[in-house]
């Protein structure tokens, strides 16, 4: 069974944490300060041992989990010296709350799978996480360094685009890890059934369109398409997605860099509408509200599910991983297409996946030996390994190449277990596709907003579903709600990236320094005229 | 003086203890047995837990209902799994203060108002616009649901109490070496110690997957440790909410060796 709605992430604890965290930050750290408490040992001191934590997110797969636990293996025999404490974590949101509670108490891990958003909060302790810059262009121990213990990777055999995203406030503070996008699973039997033929881009009028038109009923109430009595033609897993998308695909605001809230303007309102019109009628549903869009499109009961790449083991009549019962699976051909566009000679779709940090330790040793485990989870072997498992892709050139995934991909339908054809094609299309990837603003509070974004969705649809009347004043309503439950009024784009460049200097405190520095000059000449009057 | 204050009043519990031990069971029994020949009477516009079952998805629900067990509390959220009489009602993210939280003791009533929602499979009151504590209390005694299981009929007590004897363990899958295991941390295996328990039992040649959910019952609950102790082949009793997630999940919180 996947993971369920009703397991959320985190203890009370956190909010006393958070706040801890962002105390600590605001009374120790102004922008641009740097993080100086690390710098690279000449030597890594292979005569003491080290044990480093590494908290890990799997999907729910045990195939993964056993990726990690070799990985782990392999790299402990090459530095003996060094134990990996693995702690694996189902859920994004669960390792992000445990971070913030365990910088409050100083305990954080040392190696942790995380979003660059997160990192973002993680930055307003002091000192929390290390910026990469200089381990990465490390002779010795960096990218592809002379005394690493392994094949490393170099610098520029990471996807540029997949290592930008680990960028913000001037630092590197991740590597990628893997790399995933969204994608829309289709029942393309039902689409052709209903009269349709697949375009080569899907586009959001089509899956409205064809989704309105399953909605056609039988005398005894059940659906024309499918002959039951449940029918959701369309679901998005991620509604934060689905409005960051959409709006992107818009051209229209969501945030700026420094991080502007851009997000209620007039595109997302109209976007709300159709959304609610599309509810209305039965043809739109969301996972919080409705469940997994697998679980319906297995059971025939949905036409377009839209979910990440790295969900594709679960879509299909075939489907390797299943969590309704063998009876009520229906067999249909699954096409896999890159998400509904605008603008489909202009296609844009997120990026998204695992990336990896490492925080900071009072030992310099430690935390090295953190960065050689990090820099190990990009060789070819572990980066083909769990890529396999699932509509994931390498984040190196050099392991997309290799012969092993070449391979992989090309034996894409041979079986429905590792060559599984929906869980390849996934794969395909993101490779297809990372030159219309994108990633949003990372800032402090962007994580907050990316929620935001989600949760207009989720309450129109739910508004709709009770009946409520969506106009203009309950747009307002909504907005002001979101806004407030986000605290995004408390997000100024002057507190962005814990550790941001600010910029040049406002003139009243220039004016201040020359003024102070003024004083102190006055101040010395005094001195200086009174010894000289003491001499005479 | 101080000392002597604390012996006396250590000794007090200690001979009121088993005192109120009994005291409370006959309450238990006593409340339980009212219960059951009284018919939960509800406030004006409360709902019937019949209107309740009757009523759609996404309806407005009013009910009154009293807890049994707490699954969780988070961000000034509770969730509840609550019965009266008539049946169960599962109570998802209810705003409430950690103060109230703390108060929702097993047997308490309450008034709530939400939405009814479905999540595969799973009814449950959504969306919690308002919750009072009111006067009463009723703690349900577990029904013994195991001739149900397979049947259509089982989902009428959906969320409900319930208990499940002589059923045998079966193995829920394999460890790294190949050997059959009694349970699965997570459902595949994938997890660790703290996650949620996974374990399969059997009758009369039908296996079912059964959970220990970690947030309602963890790591230390006596519940965990026993299924963490199962082996298969073991035939063993049961208690736990039948909590639905696409066909019956029921949330195991206690197990002993089969009477």
């Amino acid at each position: 069974m996947m993971t369920k709605k009703h397991k959320f992430p985190g203890k009370k604890l956190l909010v006393l944490a958070l706040a801890a965290v962002l105390a600590a930050g605001l009374s120790g750290c102004h922008g641009a300060k740097e993080q100086s408490a690390f710098s690279i040992p000449e030597e890594f001191d292979t005569s003491k041992n080290y044990e480093i934590t590494f908290w890990a997110k799997n999907d729910t797969n045990k195939t993964q989990t056993e990726i990690y636990k070799k990985a782990i293996s392999d790299f402990e025999a090459l530095y003996p010296n060094i134990t990996v404490d693995l702690r694996l974590y189902t859920d994004y949101g669960k390792i992000y709350n445990d971070v913030i509670t365990n910088i409050a108490t100083e305990t954080t891990p040392n190696v942790c799978i995380t979003y660059p958003d997160h990192i973002a909060t993680y930055l307003t302790g002091n000192d929390t996480v290390v910026p990469l810059d200089d381990l990465m262009a490390d002779e010795s121990y960096g990218l592809g360094g002379s005394k690493l213990e392994f094949d490393s990777v170099k610098s520029d055999e990471i996807i540029p685009q997949f290592l930008e995203e680990c960028s913000f406030a001037g630092h590197y503070y991740a590597l990628p890890f893997m790399r995933s996008t969204e994608v829309c699973y289709v029942n393309k039997t039902y689409v052709e059934k209903l009269g349709y033929t697949l375009p080569e881009t899907l586009t959001w009028d089509f899956v409205w369109e064809v989704s309105e038109k399953a909605m056609e009923q039988n005398a005894d109430g059940t659906y024309k398409i499918n002959g039951q009595n449940v029918l959701i033609p369309f679901i998005d897993k991620s509604t934060d997605n689905m409005m960051i998308e959409m709006l992107k695909q818009k051209n229209a605001g969501y945030s700026t860099d420094s991080g502007e809230i851009q997000l209620f303007n007039d595109t997302t309102t109209d976007l709300l509408y159709t959304i609610a019109d599309h509810v209305k009628t039965g043809a739109f549903s969301t996972f919080k509200i409705s469940s997994y869009p697998a679980n319906f499109l297995n059971a025939g009961q949905c036409i377009f599910a839209i979910d990440s790449t790295a969900g594709a083991t679960w879509m299909g009549t075939h489907a390797p991983l299943v969590d309704i019962s063998s009876d009520a699976l229906v067999d249909f051909e699954t096409e896999v297409m890159t998400i509904p566009q605008f603008d489909p000679e202009n296609p844009q779709m997120i990026s998204q996946g695992p990336s990896v940090c490492v925080f900071n330790k009072k030992d310099s040793q430690e935390v090295l030996a953190s960065w050689l485990f990090t820099q190990y989870l990009l060789t070819n072997e572990v980066q083909t390994a769990y890529s396999e498992t699932e509509g994931y892709v390498p984040v190196t050139s050099k392991a997309q190449e290799s012969d092993q995934y070449q391979d992989y991909l090309s034996r894409e339908g041979e079986d429905n277990s590792t060559y599984y054809d929906v869980k390849i094609k996934a794969s395909k299309t993101l490779l297809e596709n990372v030159d219309h990837t994108f990633v949003t603003p990372v800032f402090n509070g962007s994580a907050s907003l990316r929620d935001a974004a989600g949760q207009l969705i989720e309450n129109v649809t739910k508004s709709v579903r009770r009946k409520q009347e969506i106009d203009a004043d309950y747009i307002d309503q909504l907005y002001s709600d979101v806004t407030s439950l986000y605290h995004l009024d408390q997000i100024s784009a002057s507190e962005t990236s814990g550790k941001a460049d600010l910029g040049p200097l406002p003139v009243e405190s220039k004016i201040l320094l020359v003024s102070l520095g003024a004083v102190w000059f006055f101040i010395l000449l005094y001195l200086l005229l009174e010894k000289r009057k003491s001499r005479k | 003086m101080k000392k002597r204050l604390v012996l006396l009043m250590a000794l007090s519990l200690t001979f009121a203890f088993p005192g109120a031990v009994m005291a409370e069971e006959n309450t238990t029994e006593e409340t339980a047995e009212a219960a059951s020949e009284e018919a939960d009477v509800k406030s004006e516009g409360v709902m019937t837990h019949d209107e309740y079952l009757a009523a759609a998805v996404d309806d407005e629900v009013v009910i009154e209902t009293y807890v049994q067990a707490k699954q969780s509390w988070w961000e000034d959220k509770a969730t509840l799994y609550t019965q009266d009489k008539d049946g169960a009602y599962f109570i998802y993210n209810m705003p409430c203060s950690e103060e109230e939280y703390d108060k929702l003791v097993p047997g308490t009533k309450i008034k709530v108002t939400g939405y009814k929602a479905e999540w595969s499979g799973e009814i449950e009151v959504a969306d919690v616009s308002s919750f009072e504590i009111e006067d009463g209390e009723y703690v349900a005694e577990p029904l013994d649901v195991t001739d149900l299981l397979g049947k259509d009929e089982l989902i009428d007590h959906q969320n409900e109490l319930v208990s499940f004897k002589g059923m045998t363990v079966e193995a829920a899958g394999q460890d790294a070496d190949g050997n059959d295991v009694a349970y699965l941390y997570n459902y595949d295996g994938s997890g660790s110690e703290g996650d949620d328990l996974y374990f399969n039992v059997s009758l009369d040649g039908e296996t079912y997957t059964f959970t220990v959910e970690s947030y309602l019952c963890d790591k230390d609950s006596d519940v965990y440790k026993a299924v963490e102790a199962l082996n298969i082949g073991d035939k063993i009793d049961m208690e736990g909410f039948l909590y639905w997630y696409e066909g019956v999940n029921p949330h195991i919180t206690s197990v002993t060796a089969a009477e």
